[in-house]
């Protein structure tokens, strides 16, 4: 046996391993889970996860209503996106999605959630900026908190279906306090953003009719925190340094350009910034989604286990190896859906079916030419090498096109919030890839291994080559 | 030696007539519904409601209630079998605000609705308009990319446009057949052409090259090994060594197709029959229609260059 053969075999042994190792559906150990880098940090979670239409929920494709000629630019849109965020996770659901869909679309999936009216109304409702005085405590970014305008809007029905509020709203040292608004985004006359020393600063000014409610309020409470909340989140906590009395002040802080600009943003356009319509919305019921999940594996089940048979039966020892590459391809395929993530939808699931029934497609082209080789007299390690190298360029010339397809899908997906033609088209193209690897590399290892340690036992018993 | 590109004619003659029947079903369609295929709710505005009631209900009252709320055009039908109390309902587009006081007055007036199951499905007409373009432009983009990428991959062989040209022929009969079947259906099961039926043509037209690639793909390298063959021959001979892998491949991809269809979610099956549909006319397209024509092509050229060298 080569060395590099060797080496490959243990590179083989090493991926399985480790797709088992994701694949199992365990509590994986944070020091795993913390190494997917690509991941946002708070994120980072092995697990599957599954679409609306497989867990049921409410799906709803929003478009920018911009007039006729106007242009929209991606700085507004992103701050459109980032309200409505904040908005949905005022909702209090299990794993929401807000996700920019092409230049003009926000697509939004509410998990659990039943009626669509009230969820279009927290989205599209008016956002509400608010000043808030937190006394000596400073409030990290993103509590929800209630003041005296009112509490966050988790309703009943919300917390009906996500059971499982989160620890840290447990131990929250804001429960049960009620805050007082000192001045609303109303008060706001002018936001800017500037540089001061290097550092980025936020210069505002105030209405006249607020400029002495202000001045009051910061008379007194020097040193504490003045927090700025937008639909009862805290945005920031800038601190009271001087009592300000002629409406004038700036927010400073550790702001890099981006996060001064996005605070700015915020302050300016406590509401949307341009206004939103509702272009579809989708419901989908949980007994449904449970159901389609559960057919869905039986169906994958039943469909690979032939394809496992029948090439066992057809094409005997190699078709057993190509039975190995293709658990081994499952395998891979699965640990890639939790890790990079992918969402799993029911046409995903299909195109993952479909691409393991055609994955064995390539090893049948090398299979077909291995046969003829054999027939026409040669030695089993030439017949292996000439099959796998003839038939490459069909592998590849197919494969190719399947990419091409699964591109197109993706972007006519991607435009219209059509998430289902994209969940088909990313499986389907993670497939394809996996397939190289496994129907070609795997395969052929396999191959040469056998027919390096066994290669005169298989002349005597063609039979198990299918010939 | 079996000689398939013998009796091209005969096979040429059986495609007519699938192609036939096809255009007859989108006819019928066109009579029946004003489109050669019914056209969803993704590509005309409008919303489905699929509704699980609790006990049996009264298809009147059912009616009765979507007219009181406004939507008088309402297509109420039946799903599924009638211990299941489940109904699908299609009208114009129900706003975000109307579906609840809409729900209200179905449990009030109809039966209670199991909430758990309850599914719906709104699409406003502008939205539909646009991606109905979107879609005819996808496919006709997937179409010229796939050929292109056709051509460039058999640049090298000697009249490497005929082999386009036949592609371009079995790929049309392929999406023939696939518009012609699910015309069909939406005949006899009432499927409408949604976002997944876009997919499902899609990727019909991506795999309508593959079957063809592999053929011609040894044709080009039979052509050399056996000069002293005629071109005819050589093809014949190139089919029939790769029939095993295309029935093989073929026979993988139906089991699990089938396999979903018969045991997965019932949203998919029209997509997924789609699918088997398009494969199983794509592999017969490669071999009974691309490659043969490519041989009556290659025929045609020899006789007119004998008879321009007679004159």
């Amino acid at each position: 046996m080569k060395k590099s053969e060797t080496w490959q075999l243990a590179v083989i042994l090493l991926i399985a391993l480790v797709a088992i190792f994701v694949d199992l559906n365990i509590e994986h150990p944070d020091w795993a889970e913390a190494l997917l880098f690509w991941q946002p940090s708070s994120q980072r979670d092995i697990a599957l996860r599954l679409g609306l239409d497989l867990q049921g929920g409410l799906q709803i494709l929003l478009a920018a209503d911009v007039p006729e000629g106007e242009e929209l630019d991606a700085a507004s849109m992103e701050t459109v996106r980032q309200i409505v965020e904040n908005r949905v996770n005022g909702l209090g659901l299990t794993e929401p999605v807000v996700q920019a869909q092409g230049e003009q679309r926000i697509i939004v999936e509410l998990p659990g959630i039943e009626n669509p009216e009230q969820a279009v109304e927290t989205i599209k409702g008016t956002a509400l900026l608010e000043f808030v005085d937190a006394g000596n405590i400073l409030l990290p970014p993103g509590t929800l908190i209630t003041t005296t305008l009112g509490g966050p809007s988790i309703t009943p029905q919300a917390t009906q279906v996500t059971p499982t509020i989160p620890t840290s709203s447990l131990e929250d040292p804001t429960a049960g306090v009620i805050y007082d608004t000192i001045l609303t985004g109303a008060a706001l006359k002018n936001v800017g953003l500037d540089q001061q020393q290097g550092q980025y600063i936020i210069p505002f000014e105030l209405n006249p009719d607020a400029t002495e409610t202000f001045a009051e309020y910061t008379g007194s409470h020097v040193g504490q925190y003045l927090c700025i909340v937008l639909d009862k989140a805290v945005i920031s906590c800038p601190k009271v340094r001087e009592p300000i009395p002629n409406g004038q002040a700036s927010i400073s802080g550790d702001f890099t350009f981006e996060s001064a600009r996005q605070l700015a943003l915020q302050l300016r356009y406590g509401a949307l910034p341009v206004p939103l319509r509702v272009e579809s919305f989708n419901r989908i019921g949980a007994t449904l989604g449970a159901e389609s999940v559960q057919k869905s594996i039986r169906a994958g089940a039943i469909g690979l286990g032939i394809v496992l048979l029948f090439m066992l039966i057809y094409y005997r020892l190699p078709g057993g190896l190509a039975d190995l590459a293709l658990i081994i391809y499952v395998l891979i395929n699965f640990a890639l859906y939790k890790l990079v993530p992918i969402t799993l939808t029911l046409p995903g699931i299909a195109g993952f079916i479909l691409s393991s029934g055609m994955a064995v497609d390539a090893n049948i082209l090398i299979f077909e030419r291995m046969k003829e080789e054999l027939r026409r007299g040669r030695g089993l390690r030439s017949a292996i090498k000439i099959g796998f190298g003839r038939a490459w360029s069909s592998i590849r010339d197919g494969q190719i096109s399947t990419l091409i397809i699964c591109t197109i899908l993706f972007s006519f997906g991607r435009s219209f919030g059509a998430s289902i033609v994209q969940g088909f088209a990313i499986t389907l193209a993670i497939g394809t890839i996996v397939n190289v690897f496994t129907a070609v590399f795997v395969t052929r290892t396999f191959a040469r291994q056998v027919a390096a340690s066994a290669s005169k036992w298989l002349a005597e018993r063609k039979w198990l080559l299918g010939v | 030696m079996f000689n398939i590109v013998e009796k091209r004619r005969w096979y040429f003659l059986f495609s007519a007539v699938l192609v036939g029947l096809s255009v007859t079903a989108m006819i019928v369609s066109t009579a029946k519904f004003g489109q050669p295929m019914r056209i969803g709710i993704d590509f005309t505005g409008g919303s489905i409601f699929v509704l699980e009631f609790e006990q049996s209900i009264r298809e009147e009252d059912l009616r009765q209630a979507f007219v009181e709320q406004g939507l008088d055009r309402a297509i109420v039908q039946p799903l599924g079998s009638p211990e299941e109390h489940t109904w699908q309902v299609r009208t114009r587009e129900v706003t975000a605000n109307e579906v609840g006081s809409l729900l209200n007055k179905l449990e009030e007036q109809v039966g209670r609705i199991d909430r758990d199951s309850l599914t719906f499905d709104t699409v406003e007409p502008t939205v539909g308009g646009e991606v109905a373009r979107a879609a005819g432009l996808a496919v006709l983009v997937a179409s010229v990319v796939i050929l292109a990428f056709m051509w460039f991959s058999f640049r090298r062989v000697p009249n490497a446009f005929r082999y386009g040209v036949c592609t371009i022929v079995g790929m049309t009969y392929n999406l023939i057949i696939a518009f012609g079947f699910y015309a069909l259906m939406g005949i006899l099961a009432g499927w409408e052409v949604d976002a997944l039926f876009l997919t499902a043509i899609l990727t019909v037209i991506g795999f309508s090259v593959q079957d063809v690639i592999v053929v011609f793909d040894r044709i080009r390298e039979n052509i050399p090994r056996h000069r002293h063959e005629p071109y005819e021959k050589v093809v014949n001979r190139s089919i029939l060594e790769t029939l095993h892998r295309s029935l093989a491949t073929q026979l993988n991809a139906m089991f699990v197709m089938i396999a979903i269809i018969l045991f997965g979610g019932t949203t998919i099956k029209p997509f997924v029959a789609t699918m088997l549909v398009g494969m199983v006319s794509e592999t017969y397209a490669a071999i009974f229609i691309a490659v043969p024509l490519l041989v009556a092509w290659e025929k045609a050229a020899v006789r007119r260059a004998a008879r321009r060298a007679a004159t």
